[in-house]
């Protein structure tokens, strides 16, 4: 996404990129970036908070009318109610080991039939 | 635990993470993230009350009720009408904290009713009549030669003055 916004902003469209994986974004470098330290999955506003998705929104429009220097990030003052999610995400530990490595091989094993049916086009990296 | 320690790093790195958790799965190659010095900068043209805004999001459309297969999702940018807005959007195959939250709220990450109302106040002249997906990529390659330069042409076509680009 992050790309994409630099791809339209070079081509004279000016853009905001709305996020909560901060380190991903600002690495990238975006002209304007609206950060909220929520989990991944609703960095537009807390479900069914339409107060909160509208301040977020209007945060967006400021840094469209205000920022004058590129990899401008703001943060909006919203908290998610609790932190464990911090720790929960993608947590690698002795417990889960096995269970990770297994995804791993089901999912190497689903590429790998994928790329027997049709292989990538030239250049292009599978995912 | 659930609360922050200020010993460490506030902020989650999901650079840090992500790495852990596939070397974990057994991928030995670590993903090498997108990484610029610095960014281009256009400033808006024109007041945000006579701009037209289009809005891009990583989520998928949902043909019918049911569910579709992970891998039967087309990844393509594509833009679709923002009247009526999608009851839902797909956002199961793309990497989100799904124990934390859940996107049943389509204004929560794809906020196409908040845009509306702010075009109904006068805040903006207008939501794009189409808003866009654009995939999430392994290649940085497809993304800069091949879809970002598609969303480029479909905001171009349906005029849009400033975008908003929501990442799940």
């Amino acid at each position: 996404m992050s790309l994409a916004a630099r791809h339209l902003e070079e081509a004279g469209i000016p853009t905001v990129v709305v996020g909560s994986a901060r380190d991903i974004v600002e690495q990238c470098a975006v002209p304007r970036f609206l950060f909220t330290d929520f989990p991944l999955g609703n960095p537009c506003g807390a479900p069914y908070d339409v107060p909160m998705q509208t301040a977020m929104l209007e945060m967006a429009f400021d840094l469209l009318e205000n920022a004058r220097y590129p990899r401008t990030t703001v943060q909006t003052p919203f908290r998610w109610p609790t932190d464990g999610w911090r720790a929960n995400y993608m947590r690698v530990d002795e417990s889960k080991r096995g269970e990770l490595r297994a995804m791993g091989e089901a999912r190497r094993a689903r590429r790998a039939a994928a790329m027997r049916a049709a292989p990538p086009a030239a250049g292009s990296t599978p995912s | 635990m659930d609360s922050v320690n200020p010993e460490q790093r506030i902020f989650v790195s999901y650079i840090d993470k992500s790495r852990e958790y596939y070397l974990a799965q057994g991928d030995g190659n670590p993903y090498r993230w997108a990484y610029h010095r610095d960014a281009p900068f256009t400033p808006l043209r024109k007041p945000l009350p006579e701009a037209r805004i289009g809005l891009v999001t990583t989520a998928s459309l949902l043909e019918g009720d049911a569910d579709p297969e992970i891998d039967s999702i087309p990844k393509v940018v594509y833009a679709a009408p923002v009247e009526p807005p999608p009851q839902r959007l797909y956002t199961e195959h793309r990497s989100w904290d799904k124990e934390a939250t859940h996107t049943n709220d389509l204004d929560s990450f794809a906020p196409i009713n908040r845009l509306q109302e702010a075009a109904a106040s006068g805040r903006i002249c207008s939501l794009s009549t189409r808003f866009y997906g654009l995939p999430t990529e392994y290649s940085q390659s497809k993304t800069n030669e091949i879809d970002a330069p598609e969303l480029l042409r479909l905001c171009r076509e349906d005029r849009v003055d400033a975008a908003i680009l929501v990442a799940l």
